[in-house]
């Protein structure tokens, strides 16, 4: 890692707080408050400063701070998936891994590349890439962070006992990632069950058909996006080379037409900042959000699947009872198992279903912030970009309805259907 | 403005320099454009302008005819269009032309109105398979007189324009007129278009060719000599042009003429120029480092465009899966809103792909233009360097003669004498003649040059202004989608 990369502890200002949960509206509540108050990132591992704040009892301080890493987090996640007693809840998804190898892949093309662009270009472009290497940054502390405040908003898991360790135990957790093998078992849970057993309720049968497809759908959205933004960023990078190109173009001489290059070389360079921010801000209200939903509705389809597996072995006692009483023997047996049974399932069913009202909520309150926000934005950002370009040295008479469009008639597009008119 | 004029300032002495000054008398062929051998200097060239010239004399009110921006009906450079041309001036002439100056002529350019406009539009595809081809109709409009009518219209094919170019670079780039370059020729493009395919590259393909064309002709008549030439009038009005053959890439003459590039490559490594104006020097570095910068910028700009197209084809592929995710939301509102969001995005994935065709067409093929203009200009400068060449060899045969005459003195051989003599004669005025032609090549260039730069400056400006109406129009648009958008959002409860 190069250096000036490693941050330091006045990394995270105190404005960067507010937006991140962004995702996720959340009540903030005193007795239990959790965030991540500093970040260091180091090689190849990020370290995380959890600060917890409690009023609760089963803490020995009010307020405590230790240091996490990822693989830590995804053991927490995994010890709420295993746990029985949390089948019938939405797990919050566990954050991904923070990945900042394109972002060293790119620094390291720069490096390489040093000998053949000049020393202006050489230093903005390593600026482009330490700020983009910061905001993934930024990124993965928000996601880690955003977990921590589901769990400890959630009624039942913030009283976890893992989750306390996890906040206080100062220690190395020592814990171990998944191997391969446990990683296909989890891949291959959830395909199977959940087609096939129609559901009688109809709210879960609703509610599994919608989870299917939304979650299939926002699984493309999402992809979708992330297409669209990383062109734009790469527009964006295009922008500033032909802004280096038009400065260098520039200080040639003193002549008119050099003064000429500089003056159009500063608005590309401004129109560029522009669109490097919208591409950011459009990657954070949008495609940041609809990942985030990728994931939970993927934990929603997780709990719909264990609803699912319970009724199977419900079913399965009722018929074990019906046997054992067919055959008069360990009866006494099978009826305590169906009793179980039936008394985990019905458990399971209340909270599922509050649950997912919960996350429809959640995800409507979500989705409306995300979308005002980022047409707010986008606008704001439209009107800087049109005034820089209108209040530029060249455009002296207001331009306002002429404009020189090339026509369309040969340039249609023949390909693709137009499904929303 | 007047033709005869404008040779006249060019024989002119700008600059104080004694002695007379005329166009070379190169009997320029139009068969081939590459270096010339010795026999071109031709001791009879057509002498075009010779009967003019006799009727130029002093007075003022003829030179005030002739510098006016009116016809001059005595004076009409007509030549039957497909002869030799030589812009040649009697020798005997000049000390008439010395009023007339360089400044004048800048000063006539300046308050000149460029009164000419040339459109091509409507391409259609004549004939079938490989022996298709597009047919371009090339609409002139104008109020100068040298034209017949004030708007007319011809159709042309690609080769023609290709034939036009290649008449003037081999009258006009010796003597060191910088003559725009044609439209590149694209075998992968055309074959498309000859086999058929209606589809979006190749409409894209013709757009392209039909804009080049267009500022490749706009061009070349803006440049003041060379709307005068009779090729370039014949191109533009007469209905029917002969064929053009010898354009076609993989024929014998284009053969020869990659075979002449080459050995012009050659040539240029041997010449060890001596200098003596800083100017050139300093402009052909100056020629250099802008020819690497705008192919930098040129390809920065491409690379613009591609990921300006990708991004509009990536928006309208969210905007269908947002709609689809709109559909499958049970929430209304929010269903709604998505479903919004998706319009939205698809108007602004055509707004995308029309920014990126106006970065091309204004921004790219513009650069694209001047990174081979310049190529032109520094094959002028290589020009001049090979008239001095040609000047310096035939010095230096002089002087090999003025030896052997002088030993000749002491033998008794008459008659070899007097051939010596004679040819020392010869030699002699092959020498002015080399001295006059890169003088006035090196004139030439001077002019050649500040007008390029001034047309740099202006064409840039255009464009970039042009641009940013385009880049102001593209947000004013994006504003009203997302005003449009926004209550939508705010109203998800």
């Amino acid at each position: 890692m190069q250096e000036g990369l490693d941050d330091g502890p006045d990394f995270l200002s105190e404005e960067d707080r507010g937006p991140r949960a962004v995702n996720v509206d959340l009540q903030t509540d005193a007795t239990l408050q959790v965030d991540i108050s500093d970040a260091l990132s180091e090689r190849d591992k990020v370290k995380f400063t959890v600060h917890t704040k409690s009023t609760l009892p089963n803490f020995k301080q009010n307020e405590f701070s230790v240091v996490r890493q990822h693989e830590e987090f995804i053991w927490l996640h995994d010890s709420f998936v295993e746990n029985e007693d949390y089948a019938g809840y939405i797990i919050p998804p566990a954050p991904p891994r923070p990945d900042f190898d394109a972002s060293r892949e790119k620094l390291q093309k720069l490096g390489e590349g040093e000998g053949s662009m000049t020393k202006e270009e050489f230093t903005k472009m390593k600026q482009e890439l330490e700020a983009e290497y910061l905001a993934i940054f930024k990124k993965t502390v928000a996601m880690h962070e955003v977990f921590l405040c589901r769990v400890a908003a959630h009624p039942v898991l913030r009283k976890d006992l893992n989750f306390h360790v996890f906040l206080e135990y100062n220690q190395d957790l020592s814990v171990r990632g998944k191997n391969k093998k446990e990683k296909l078992e989890d891949f291959f849970k959830n395909v199977t069950l959940l087609r096939i057993t129609p559901d009688v309720d109809d709210f879960f049968e609703h509610e599994k058909t919608f989870l299917l497809e939304y979650h299939n759908r926002v699984k493309d959205a999402s992809a979708k996006s992330d297409r669209m933004i990383r062109s734009h960023k790469n527009a964006a990078d295009d922008i500033n080379r032909i802004a280096s190109s038009l400065y260098s173009l520039g200080t040639q001489d003193s002549t008119d037409v050099c003064k000429f290059f500089l003056k159009v070389s500063e608005l590309f360079e401004k129109t560029r900042k522009i669109e490097a921010r919208v591409a950011a801000d459009e990657d954070l209200k949008l495609a940041d959000l609809l990942k985030y939903y990728l994931r939970e509705s993927q934990a929603a389809k997780d709990l719909l699947y264990r609803r699912s597996r319970s009724l199977v072995d419900y079913e399965n006692a009722n018929k074990a009872l019906d046997k054992a009483r067919a055959k008069n023997r360990d009866v006494l047996q099978a009826e305590t198992s169906q009793q179980l049974c039936c008394h985990k399932f019905e458990k399971i069913s209340e909270s599922a279903k509050q649950e997912l009202i919960d996350f429809k909520t959640r995800r409507v309150a979500a989705f409306r912030k995300n979308l005002v926000e980022l047409a707010e934005l986008e606008l704001k950002h439209a009107k800087v970009k049109g005034l820089v370009t209108v209040r530029s040295p060249f455009i002296v008479k207001g331009v306002t309805g002429c404009l020189c469009m090339r026509k369309r008639g040969s340039m249609r597009r023949y390909s693709g259907l137009k499904t929303v008119q | 403005m007047n033709v005869i004029s404008k040779f006249h300032g060019f024989v002119a002495s700008s600059s104080g320099k004694s002695g007379p000054a005329s166009l070379p008398a190169e009997d320029i062929s139009t068969n081939s454009n590459g270096p010339k051998q010795d026999s071109l200097f031709d001791d009879d060239p057509e002498d075009l302008f010779a009967e003019a010239t006799e009727e130029v004399s002093l007075d003022s009110p003829e030179r005030d005819v002739l510098l006016s921006d009116g016809p001059s009906p005595a004076i009409t450079p007509i030549t039957p269009p497909t002869s030799v041309i030589t812009p040649r001036i009697g020798l005997a002439h000049d000390d008439m032309f010395t009023h007339s100056s360089f400044d004048e002529i800048e000063e006539e350019e300046g308050g000149d109105s460029f009164d000419i406009h040339i459109a091509v539009s409507d391409p259609e595809k004549v004939g079938d398979g490989m022996n298709a081809y597009m047919a371009y109709k090339v609409t002139t409009k104008t109020s100068l007189s040298l034209f017949k009518t004030d708007e007319f219209s011809v159709k042309r094919r690609f080769s023609d324009f290709l034939g036009l170019h290649s008449k003037l670079a081999s009258k006009y780039l010796h003597i060191g007129y910088i003559v725009p370059p044609a439209p590149e020729k694209s075998i992968v493009g055309m074959t498309k278009v000859k086999v058929g395919k209606e589809d979006q590259s190749s409409n894209e393909f013709v757009e392209k060719r039909r804009s080049a064309l267009e500022r490749y002709l706009m061009r070349t008549v803006k440049h003041p000599i060379l709307l005068k030439d009779p090729d370039v009038l014949q191109f533009l009005e007469s209905s029917e042009l002969p064929r053009a053959v010898s354009t076609q890439a993989l024929s014998s003459a284009g053969l020869l003429r990659m075979v002449n590039k080459a050995a012009d490559a050659v040539n240029k490594m041997t010449i060890k120029m001596n200098e003596s104006d800083a100017w050139f020097e300093e402009k052909q570095q100056h020629f250099e480092n802008l020819d690497v910068q705008l192919r930098k910028l040129h390809a920065s700009v491409e690379s613009l465009v591609c990921h300006r197209k990708e991004l509009s084809v990536n928006t309208a592929q969210f905007a269908k899966s947002a709609a689809m995710l709109g559909n499958s939301e049970d929430h209304t509102a929010l269903s709604r809103a998505l479903s919004q969001l998706a319009e939205v995005e698809e108007k602004i994935d055509q707004l995308h792909q029309d920014q990126a065709n106006a970065d091309f067409y204004l921004f790219s093929e513009l650069l694209g233009d001047y990174v081979r203009l310049i190529t032109a200009v520094k094959g002028v400068f290589d020009h001049r360097m090979k008239t001095w060449q040609k000047w310096q060899d035939s010095q230096l045969l002089l002087q090999k003669k003025r030896e052997a005459e002088a030993k000749l003195q002491f033998t008794n051989k008459p008659d070899k004498l007097q051939q010596a003599k004679d040819e020392i004669k010869e030699l002699e005025g092959k020498v002015q003649q080399g001295e006059r032609d890169f003088e006035q090549i090196s004139k030439t260039i001077r002019k050649e040059v500040s007008r390029f730069e001034k047309e740099r400056v202006k064409d840039f400006k255009t464009i970039i202004i042009k641009y940013l109406e385009s880049l102001v129009q593209t947000q004013q648009q994006l504003i009203k989608y997302w005003e449009a958008f926004l209550p939508e959002a705010k109203a998800i409860s």
